[in-house]
């Protein structure tokens, strides 16, 4: 099945792909068909910058365990360093 | 006779006069011939919808594939141009008509053209054949897998993903459609009701329904590939498109 279903929202940060470093702007997650993973379905992640054309875009593609598991690590990882350390509202501190 | 073809990228002008990408492949030898336009799957314009299209010129008959997301993503990588289109919410219906009818155009000003034309699409392309078939005039029409014709999409989905049952009282042509018995997206259920209105309609129409298939039964890359659904699947279409183009 095609879910059609988007989750999008903005995002502040950097990304690589086949051209370099660039800027991210906005992020996706989507449960449907990958391009590469040998599943029928996974977790699709994009990091974008829609400014820089749709070639701006780090991609994964990863099973359900796999993106619960990544999930859960961004929480252990922020709650190990100090509150507020990869704050936006703290950048250059 | 020669079975030489000839299959390249072109510039197509699709809706509202816009320049598009599009991939034709078509036979050499002479002859009159009717012509399909390959509406491709939600993951977009890539390797094995090129070869589907090359696959209808082996079998006789002109073929034109529209790059739908051409104008968000000239030149991208199918993949990425398809995760740019769908992040900004998809194709809109009445762009995806201008584009159909636009290769249309082009497929029945070729050389040895009957005039005839057959639009076939997958996945998304399924949803959006019936839209075609339902708003221009078209010999013959294959939908493989489309959801959303007859049921609403889930909560959240793009806004240009809305049923359009109620376009069947212009059907222009013969429907076939294909189907996976374990789909979710259309499911037997949303398929039977749409075969149900177009019975009560008097639209000719033929429905199969494919056990052990699922969504995406057809794409030879995929994990969704279902070898004995295609085999048969196939055979409809080519038999279908022999009757009616």
């Amino acid at each position: 099945m095609c879910t059609y279903l988007t989750e999008k929202f903005e995002i502040e940060g950097s990304g690589k792909a086949a051209k370099g470093w660039f800027s991210l702007s906005e992020a996706t997650v989507y449960v449907d068909h990958p391009v590469h993973a040998p599943y029928a379905h996974t977790v699709n992640i994009d990091f974008l910058n829609p400014a820089d054309g749709p070639s701006a875009r780090v991609p994964v593609e990863l099973t359900e365990e796999a993106a619960l598991a990544l999930a859960d690590a961004i929480h252990r990882a922020l709650a190990a360093a100090p509150p507020g350390l990869a704050s936006a509202a703290n950048a250059g501190k | 006779m020669t079975d030489a073809m000839r299959a390249e990228t072109i510039t197509i002008s699709g809706h509202g006069g816009d320049e598009i990408e599009a991939y034709l492949a078509r036979p050499l030898d002479s002859g009159s011939r009717g012509g399909v336009v390959v509406i491709h799957h939600m993951p977009g314009y890539d390797a094995a919808t090129k070869e589907i299209v090359r696959r209808f010129a082996v079998h006789g008959y002109n073929a034109l594939c529209p790059n739908l997301y051409s104008r968000e993503a000239p030149g991208a990588d199918p993949d990425d141009a398809a995760a740019a289109v769908r992040a900004a919410g998809g194709v809109p219906d009445d762009r995806l008509v201008g584009d159909v009818d636009g290769a249309a155009r082009y497929l029945r000003a070729l050389d040895g053209a009957n005039g005839k034309i057959g639009v076939i699409g997958y996945c998304s392309g399924g949803r959006q054949t019936f839209l075609s078939a339902c708003s221009l005039q078209i010999d013959a029409a294959v939908d493989c897998y489309g959801a959303f014709v007859v049921n609403e999409p889930p909560e959240g989905a793009p806004v240009t993903m809305k049923p359009i049952l109620g376009l069947a009282p212009q059907l222009s042509c013969p429907l076939l459609g294909l189907f996976g018995a374990e789909d979710n997206f259309p499911s037997p259920e949303e398929t039977a009701k749409l075969s149900a209105e177009l019975d009560r309609l008097g639209k000719p129409h033929e429905f199969h329904t494919f056990d052990d298939a699922g969504h995406a039964f057809f794409a030879v890359d995929r994990p969704a590939y279902r070898p004995a659904a295609v085999v048969e699947g196939w055979k409809h279409v080519f038999e279908f498109f022999g009757t009616h183009l």
